[in-house]
């Protein structure tokens, strides 16, 4: 379980995170959404500490990661598996070394070991044989597969997922979801998935918690969101001329 | 009002600055660990040796046998006294080559080839949060990037010294002999009159200070780039700028701590 307690952070003037708590419970999909700029990237690079916290702290299993120095930060950061918005996939590296290159670079395997691993995580990804590829002759949807695989290479006991749909077709976006929630349910792991896409927060989300004005401003589950009142999060979700279309269908029938 | 405008903005210029050496400084302390696996870091280092030495190499070579031609020339050209022995050509040739050329203009043409290429390499891995999943994963970003290349510089700058060296002497003594303005002998004479080995270890000390300036520099311009692909040129042309007048400054105090 990842605990956030009490979390500010400001860029100069401008304060992005205004005392933030939450809970990410483990064997999950835990989902941060809200609109751009209100404060959920900056809030997730908080937790897995690219950006300092001004106050508060961030706790990784009782851990107060935030109290503690860059060389026992990288202990924990080697539990965690990261999914970036752009993949960030290591362009001089082939689809297979960039997915053994955490374990080459933390473990004793010996080469078979790590090739039989890296092996397992990309038929888990459905992207077995395509091993000696570069990332730059993968599309987008195969490059998201390689950096999930990446990211589960060292089995983690957390994953982020920094807006895994952006970029992708629908049919691609439902195949990554998927991919997530099994991952997330298969390793029993705490998964945290940055989302503004209400399609991936119907279909994978567990526990939603809706960011605004960089305030924990709303969170429950993907049945109350539909159903709140709440009018920040009614602008949100139903943005769309579709999703107004939904709402008003629902409330017939109610 | 205009003028407090102009003081505060000289203010914060300078503050930037002693702000960036700052920087500098505290990312050359990260960069100096010890690497997470020295497996690695030897394959890297190799790999980097490869990029910023031996893909140098003809470049170099070009600069160095046009650049001693030219030298030898100039020498020759401006040798109107009768009291001069024909032998200076050769003395000057080899005087300037060590002492100046071969460290210092090598390293300036360098500095833009590897500057902007480092520069380049590690600001789109920067924009491209290639660095941050390095980061995630619990890798010392700097420390697994950066130390490979400063060694392999520091390592392959001083051969790429010698093997300039050589060839400018070599195109020193062929430009003569094409414009006939002086023999084979006299010039070898030229080459070994007064020669002091301290020479060659000065410039070779130089050569190491501008390899490790050229990396770290260039490193610190690439690892802080901010934004999207324009900022990358941009820290790829700051990166070649400062690091070409912090070799000229190198230069400066090295020629007094070491020659006078």
């Amino acid at each position: 379980m990842i605990e956030v307690v009490n979390v500010n952070k400001s860029f100069a003037s401008n304060q992005v995170l205004d005392n933030v708590s939450t809970k990410f419970e483990t064997g999950k999909v835990n989902m941060i959404i809200g609109q751009s700029g209100q404060g959920k990237s900056v809030l997730a690079k908080c937790i897995v500490g690219l950006h300092e916290v001004d106050s508060g702290s961030v706790l990784y299993d009782g851990r107060d990661f935030s109290a503690m120095e860059n060389h026992d930060r990288r202990e924990i950061r080697k539990e965690i598996g990261m999914l970036f918005q752009g993949s960030a996939l290591f362009d001089s590296m082939t689809v297979e070394q960039n997915v053994m290159f955490p374990l080459s670079m933390f473990t004793k395997m010996t080469k078979k070991e790590m090739q039989h691993r890296a092996d397992f995580c990309l038929d888990r990804v459905n992207l077995l044989g395509k091993n000696k590829l570069l990332p730059a002759e993968c599309s987008g949807g195969m490059q998201k597969r390689i950096a999930i695989a990446r990211a589960i290479s060292m089995k983690p006991k957390y994953l982020f997922c920094d807006e895994p749909n952006s970029g992708l077709d629908p049919m691609t976006s439902i195949v990554i979801d998927n991919l997530i929630r099994e991952i997330t349910y298969e390793f029993y792991i705490t998964t945290v998935v940055i989302s503004h896409d209400m399609n991936s927060v119907i279909e994978i989300g567990d526990n939603i918690i809706f960011i605004y004005k960089g305030q924990n401003w709303w969170s429950g589950d993907k049945k109350s969101i539909i159903q709140t009142e709440n009018p920040e999060i009614n602008n949100f979700v139903y943005a769309s001329e579709f999703m107004k279309d939904i709402k008003a269908s629902m409330q017939k029938k109610v | 009002m205009a003028a407090i405008k102009e003081i505060s903005i000289n203010l914060a210029l300078r503050m930037k600055i002693l702000s960036n050496i700052g920087k500098y400084f505290l990312m050359l302390s990260v960069v100096f660990t010890r690497p997470e696996k020295m497996k690695i870091f030897r394959r890297r280092l190799f790999q980097e040796v490869q990029n910023i030495g031996i893909n140098s190499i003809p470049i170099v070579a070009l600069l160095s046998t046009f650049m001693g031609g030219v030298i030898a020339l100039q020498t020759a050209a401006n040798m109107t006294s009768p009291l001069l022995p024909e032998y200076t050509i050769g003395y000057i040739t080899r005087s300037s080559t060590i002492l100046e050329f071969s460290p210092t203009i090598i390293s300036l043409i360098l500095a833009g080839k590897i500057g902007s290429n480092v520069a380049s390499e590690i600001g789109t891995m920067r924009v491209t949060e290639q660095i941050d999943a390095l980061e995630i994963m619990g890798v010392n970003s700097l420390n697994y990037l950066v130390l490979p290349k400063i060694i392999g510089a520091i390592l392959f700058f001083p051969i790429m010294l010698i093997f300039s060296i050589g060839l400018s002497l070599i195109g020193g003594w062929l430009s003569l002999l094409m414009a006939n303005l002086s023999n084979t002998e006299t010039y070898i004479f030229g080459l070994r009159s007064f020669f002091f080995t301290g020479d060659i270890g000065y410039a070779l000390v130089k050569s190491i200070v501008f390899g490790f300036v050229i990396v770290t520099v260039s490193s610190f311009y690439g690892y802080y780039t901010k934004g999207g692909a324009l900022d990358v040129g941009k820290s790829s042309t700051q990166a070649v700028v400062i690091s070409s007048v912090v070799i000229l400054i190198c230069n400066f105090f090295l020629t007094q701590m070491m020659l006078l």
